[in-house]
């Protein structure tokens, strides 16, 4: 008995220590970003904040610099909003026609191309970064969030197609075939019958493209331009801004801005978050 | 009209096509033609043989960016695997507040990698960081000054991605604990079979697939591992924790040598689909069957 007690307590404390091992970076973060930089200098790194401050808060979203830029990280943080909720609709539209249309109106060679689209998914964009910065250069849209927005649908639309493919593929196709013989076209079937029955998907594919093109780095650090800069980019050169005294406090303050959209979606919908990590790799 | 109702599913697809073929595999082809070339600041398209790839493999910071390669990834994917393997095992344990664990565990995964190297190259600088804690604590001689340290910084970036991603395949491997037929294990502990036993001749086994997915999942994100890096350490000291991807990048933006940034990126990808090819080939087969 007690050998299994021990057992049982063994087992809590490892996993306790790994809970603060994972949660160790966000609570330095944390604190590191409410004390002032004196306080940093003579406390401990592990502290609690003794004068808790919120003035590292303020600068970090509005005066702070990132390269020559001294406006805190609140417009990189808008363009980051307004690159993500049109690319994260857009592709996730298309993403629910494509996997409609391979789950249930299979033509000869739908199977080769969803083959193509999934190893679209597993390329590396390094592959494809010269080409895109010629293509865009050459559609005008170098530099600009909308050209930012182009290559997160297009990069993102192998994922959105799979998770609709691989959800609508479990309705029996009879009831397809039913409908179409009551007269009901492609798209009517897809709005009566399909649509009805999509929000979990919806909302996976909704939580993993937000996640991916919010978090984004290279595609923002590639091809966006002064005014254009997504916040993952602008946090970089913030932390990095050789200019004036190192800033801790602040630099922890822009990683928590930056990090807490994706935080928030996945303190609310964790569920749905998890289902898109796990949909993205084991298939069928 | 009914040709056109016949159409409409083809006509829904054409422009993913149509994107797909130039943008995946028409972009593919141009950047190995460019592979092919003396193009250095502009591109150039007289093909001038493999002189890329000699220059490539004679570069000494490639060699040191393809053997971070192997050392990040290697212990990146074999400690992340058994932390996380681990972990789902502790957790399949009727543990009391599992909801709340696996939270904590799983939240690095919705994190930017800016942010995560941002984080631990706050943590770990040794000026302020964990060494100056660890010291004030009293072990005055404790030293952990690996992130700018050339020989040492490569295992920053393996701590850090471990963070990141190990709570991910504690998930995975959970989710595939739970869907082991319970019937069979009850059996094997009413025959009196002990727990570790259990696991490692019935559970285990039956999870290859998982193993799989899991490998492929973290071999991907190691060769794409770019943020982490210039967040973390910027490639140095010097270039000491060069990936191939940030070499890529360097030569793509900052050196204006397309040529070698395209030969690069080449052979990203064919050290990627070496791995995912088979993979891929294996999950779509059985489909045509279905």
């Amino acid at each position: 008995m007690t050998s299994k007690t021990m057992l049982r307590a063994g087992l809590y404390l490892i996993l306790i220590l790994f809970a603060l091992f994972y949660l160790m970076p966000l609570f330095v973060m944390l604190t590191t970003s409410l004390k002032s930089l004196e306080e940093i200098r003579t406390g401990s790194l592990l502290a609690l904040p003794r004068d808790i401050t919120f003035a590292p808060w303020v600068e970090a979203w509005s005066t702070a610099c990132a390269g020559t830029q001294c406006e805190g990280l609140r417009p990189f943080f808008w363009n980051s909003v307004l690159m993500a909720v049109p690319a994260v609709m857009i592709s996730t539209v298309v993403g629910a026609l494509n996997g409609y249309v391979f789950a249930q109106w299979r033509f000869r060679g739908a199977n080769l191309f969803f083959a193509m689209i999934l190893f679209g998914c597993f390329i590396p964009f390094q592959v494809v970064l010269l080409p895109m910065a010629q293509m865009l250069g050459l559609m005008g849209l170098a530099g600009s969030i909308p050209g930012l927005i182009f290559v997160h649908v297009i990069y993102g639309l192998g994922f959105t197609t799979l998770f609709f493919r691989n959800y609508y593929v479990t309705i029996p196709q009879e009831l397809v075939r039913a409908a179409k013989v009551d007269g009901a076209g492609f798209f009517r079937i897809f709005w009566s019958i399909f649509l009805p029955i999509s929000l979990p998907i919806i909302t996976v594919s909704v939580i993993w493209q937000f996640t991916q093109i919010w978090n984004d780095f290279l595609f923002g650090v590639s091809f966006s331009g002064a005014g254009s800069q997504p916040v993952t980019v602008a946090l970089n050169n913030i932390v990095n801004s050789t200019t004036g005294v190192k800033a801790y406090n602040v630099d922890m303050a822009a990683a928590i801005i930056a990090a807490l959209p994706t935080l928030l979606v996945y303190v609310v919908a964790g569920k749905y978050f998890i289902r898109g990590l796990t949909a993205g790799s084991v298939k069928g | 009209m009914e040709w056109l109702e016949r159409n409409v599913p083809k006509m829904v697809l054409a422009p993913s096509f149509v994107a797909i073929m130039i943008f995946v595999y028409g972009f593919i082809a141009w950047t190995a033609w460019i592979s092919f070339t003396k193009s250095r600041l502009m591109p150039k398209y007289d093909l001038d043989g493999i002189g890329q790839y000699e220059r490539l493999f004679a570069a000494p910071r490639w060699d040191v960016a393809m053997n971070n390669l192997f050392i990040f990834g290697g212990l990146f994917i074999v400690i992340s695997m058994a932390i996380g393997l681990a972990l789902a095992i502790f957790l399949d344990q009727k543990i009391r507040a599992e909801g709340v664990l696996r939270t904590i565990y799983l939240y690095p995964m919705a994190l930017s990698l800016i942010v995560t190297g941002t984080a631990w190259k706050w943590i770990l600088n040794p000026g302020l960081g964990i060494q100056e804690t660890v010291r004030g604590w009293g072990f005055e001689s404790f030293t952990f000054d690996w992130i700018i340290r050339p020989d040492m910084a490569i295992y920053v970036i393996v701590l850090a991605a471990v963070w990141q991603a190990s709570g991910f395949v504690m998930a995975l491997f959970l989710a595939g604990l739970r869907s082991v037929d319970g019937e069979i294990i009850r059996a094997a502990q009413v025959d009196g079979i002990p727990t570790h036993r259990i696991y490692s001749a019935i559970i285990i086994p039956t999870m290859a697939p998982i193993f799989l997915s899991a490998f492929i999942v973290l071999a991907h994100l190691a060769i794409k591992a770019f943020d982490l890096v210039i967040a973390l350490t910027g490639g140095g000291p010097g270039y000491a924790t060069d990936l191939p991807a940030t070499y890529m990048y360097a030569m793509a933006f900052s050196r204006g040598d397309l040529g070698q940034a395209a030969s690069s990126a080449m052979i990203m990808m064919m050290v990627i689909f070496a791995i995912v090819v088979p993979y891929l080939y294996s999950e779509l087969r059985p489909r045509h069957d279905k």
